[in-house]
């Protein structure tokens, strides 16, 4: 018989539509990370460093970077006889085929996946944030109160809290009110999205509540919960916690690392981050190369300047090419003399030689100023970056670029090039 | 593919001095990311041979280690795979492996129960890239029992470390002398043969007849004149690391890009078992000038015309300069090292200095403790 005490569903199917350009062909958990990393790595490790070798992930908006990426989970240790990860798309019915249209919806989509492994508890977690923790401390957490429901919490500044969903709770960690994005926060713990379900409690709130469109866990399952009189747990988490989500979010979670020593540190013995690594070579810095502050991981090759960046694997700086403060993902190519300040780069990009990225003033960006912000320039996967261009801040490029594309040789700050119809 | 594949990995010798104590040279780290037997089962695994055996008996837990899974090189087949075999007692049998002809007698279950036609025997100390179909090929075209491949070194190379070779025009080996005290002959094996599997399982089993246990002299050089013994000529790089000089001549190749490039870009690729280090980093004071870097290294110092492997850490103000430091080695604060190769899993204390002198490598092994420093 099979049987597991806990096992993860990971939701990974969201677009991340504020990381703009950078999630235009990928699902945001299959965006590079730190150097060799995607963002699903994060909990992926977490689950084996926990001990939980069952992981449904489920996907929906542009899976195949992510489906090759997790393959059969042998970087995670996850392919198991029994259980290991299972890939969960949304599938036709006889019925009601849809798509997944909210989160609990995904999961209710999967309940005879759930049903196989016979579990007594069910971890929800979402695929975009960075983080390391021990579900296992949560479970027995969990266990140890009783509880049908346990979330994850963390103390955000109050000033800050408005953002989030905040929740309340007495001297016990029982949570006794819930606000959503409230104007005047009453308490400073937000949730981190990630619940810890008894599976009863689970199965009969996913089954109850199956018709409700767009069925979501923070608007519709937790509250239902609630009403119900079911015991709820906040469990108050202190380590590093980044949500991703936003560019400049993204671009300082990678500076971080720079760090000597990183609040987030990915050197530590204990607790490693897994990913699926090709066999690369070691990287070559040449002797006109100057190096900073910088996270570089294989295959790269140096013969420029680089400081204060995070370049993926593969990645190449040509001669006299300035790179600084920015992200580079893999296997990207700088060519000579060109300099870039505060740019993230996404995969497969080659700028031209003699171009300036991140020039001039900031101004704000005309099409998307809410995403395209924060000084950086963003470049989309696959893109082509003509020689001698010049390119001011909060830009977005993002396609097979010419020449006829920058009038004058310049892409002004607060520009987008977003070429249409290209694969 | 037509063959089945061994590697002898089992050889150590005197030339590697210290470095040879805790392994066998097969299980060498090179170039920054590999280890010295990466290249040859890269070759029969991108060779599309699917059965390979690889037999060792010196020190071999760090070979065992590298080779635990058989998935890096895509071996992890149901049909084939990698074994690795060393001696066992059993009824017949109580000794060590005598000699490379006597190690293939005693694993003569491995080639009698396999089904293919050839066998490609390589070594574990070769750095070379090579399709060993091109040498079947030729091997059957030139009607061969035997066929060696063998390099012409470069000139002012010592080939006296070697089996001498002379060919005649055909290809057909005439002369084969191994090791020779002296020779004016350049022409070398580099220990890759490929052969018909029953010719090889007699010629083995005749051997061990007569008490014989040495593939090169028992075999090769002992039937030169009976079998058609072909010489097939590698023109690319090839390079063996078994001596001390040569292994660090090997490594530093990998600075220049023509032989980068060869061996990183070029396709086929080689490949190695993967660990799970972060990327390199480095932090205020790191200065790295024509060196390779491999994973999982933190850099605060200068690092010159050297080779650094996986997780080394290199303090503040330090200078590494034409050496090679090996995997995990810990690198304190003002240390100088220059012309050295520093041992694995090392520990330099701060304000060491270490330098080879007269054109010497020395080989730096520190047993001092990392955590009571």
């Amino acid at each position: 018989m099979i049987k597991k005490e806990m096992i993860a569903m990971l939701l990974a199917g969201g677009q991340g539509s504020r990381l703009g350009v950078l999630t235009s062909k990928v699902a945001k958990p299959a965006v590079a990370f730190g150097g060799k990393y995607r963002i699903i790595d994060f909990p992926l490790s977490n689950c084996i460093n926990s001990g939980i070798d069952t992981v449904g992930v489920l996907t929906q908006y542009q899976p195949l970077r992510l489906n090759a990426h997790i393959g059969i989970g042998i970087p995670w240790d996850l392919d198991r006889n029994v259980g290991g990860v299972t890939v969960l798309p949304p599938y036709e019915k006889s019925t009601n085929s849809e798509w997944y249209t909210g989160t609990a919806n995904a999961i209710f989509q999967n309940l005879e996946y759930m049903e196989s492994y016979n579990p007594e508890y069910v971890l929800i977690l979402s695929g975009d944030h960075i983080y390391k923790m021990d579900y296992k401390v949560m479970l027995d957490y969990h266990k140890a109160n009783n509880a049908d429901i346990t979330i994850a919490a963390m103390p955000v500044p109050l000033e800050e809290a408005s953002r989030f969903g905040i929740v309340i709770t007495d001297e016990n960690n029982k949570i006794t009110e819930f606000e959503e994005k409230p104007a005047n926060p009453r308490s400073n713990l937000a949730s981190m999205g990630i619940y810890i379900f008894s599976w009863k409690v689970l199965k009969e709130a996913l089954l109850k509540l199956k018709d409700q469109p767009e069925c979501d866990f923070g608007k519709h399952i937790i509250p239902y919960c609630f009403s119900q009189n079911k015991r709820l747990f906040a469990y108050e988490y202190n380590g590093y916690w980044k949500d991703v989500g936003t560019l400049s979010s993204y671009w300082e979670a990678n500076m971080e690392l720079i760090d000597i020593i990183p609040v987030f540190n990915l050197y530590e013995e204990f607790w490693k981050i897994y990913t699926k690594s090709d066999s690369l070579p070691p990287q070559y810095l040449a002797a006109e190369s100057h190096i900073e502050r910088s996270i570089i991981s294989e295959g790269a090759e140096i013969y420029g300047t680089v400081i204060n960046s995070v370049l993926g694997s593969s990645v190449i700086v040509e001669e006299g090419a300035v790179v600084r403060d920015s992200i580079i993902m893999k296997n990207s190519v700088i060519k000579k003399g060109t300099v870039i300040n505060r740019a993230i780069i996404a995969e497969d990009v080659t700028v031209g030689s003699n171009c300036e990225l991140g020039i001039g003033e900031e101004v704000e960006n005309t099409a998307f100023p809410k995403i395209y912000k924060g000084g950086l320039v963003t470049i989309g996967e696959n893109s082509i970056i003509p020689d001698g261009v010049k390119i001011g801040k909060n830009t977005a490029i993002s396609g097979i670029t010419t020449q006829a594309d920058y009038p004058n040789g310049i892409l002004a700050g607060g520009g987008t090039i977003i070429k249409a119809g290209e694969v | 593919m037509k063959a089945i594949g061994i590697i002898l990995a089992g050889g150590n010798n005197k030339m590697m001095k210290e470095l040879s104590n805790k392994r066998a040279i097969a299980a060498m780290p090179m170039a920054g990311s590999y280890r010295s037997v990466d290249f040859a089962l890269s070759n029969m695994s991108n060779s599309h041979i699917k059965k390979v055996a690889v037999m060792t008996q010196y020190n071999a837990r760090s070979l065992n280690q590298h080779l635990s899974s058989s998935k890096w090189w895509d071996f992890g087949r149901k049909q084939g795979g990698l074994f690795v075999l060393t001696p066992t007692m059993s009824a017949d049998n109580g000794f060590w492996y005598r000699g490379t002809a006597d190690c293939l007698y005693q694993n003569l279950d491995y080639l009698k129960s396999s089904h293919e036609p050839y066998v490609v025997i390589a070594s574990g100390d070769g750095i070379y890239k090579m399709d060993y179909n091109k040498v079947l090929e030729y091997h059957i075209e030139k009607k061969a029992d035997i066929t060696v491949v063998v390099k012409k070194l470069d000139k002012g190379e010592d080939a006296s470390r070697f089996g001498v070779v002379s060919l005649d025009d055909d290809g057909r080996i005439t002369n084969f002398e191994e090791k020779p005290i002296s020779t004016n002959c350049n022409t070398v094996s580099t220990g890759v043969y490929v052969i018909r599997r029953r010719q090889l399982i007699e010629l083995i089993e005749k051997a061990a007849s007569e008490d014989r246990y040495d593939f090169v002299q028992d075999i090769l050089v002992r039937y030169k004149n009976v079998k058609k013994i072909y010489g097939y000529k590698l023109d690319t790089y090839w390079s063996n690391i078994s001596t001390v000089d040569a292994y660090y001549k090997t490594n530093m190749d990998f600075l220049k890009k023509d032989v980068r490039d060869y061996f990183f870009k070029e396709y086929p690729d080689v490949y190695t078992k993967v660990d799970d280090f972060p990327p390199a980093k480095y932090n205020y004071g790191a200065e790295v000038k024509n060196s390779l870097v491999a994973c999982g290294c933190i850099v605060n110092g200068k690092v010159e015309n050297s080779i650094v492997f996986k997780k080394a850490y290199i303090g503040n103000n330090c200078t590494i300069k034409n050496s090679i430091v090996l995997n995990d080695v810990y690198i304190g604060d003002n240390s100088y090292i220059e012309n050295c190769i520093v041992e694995s899993h090392n520990t330099i204390r701060a304000n060491s200095k270490f330098v080879g002198e007269n054109g010497e490598i020395k080989i730096v092994i520190e047993q001092t403790s990392r955590y009571d420093a």
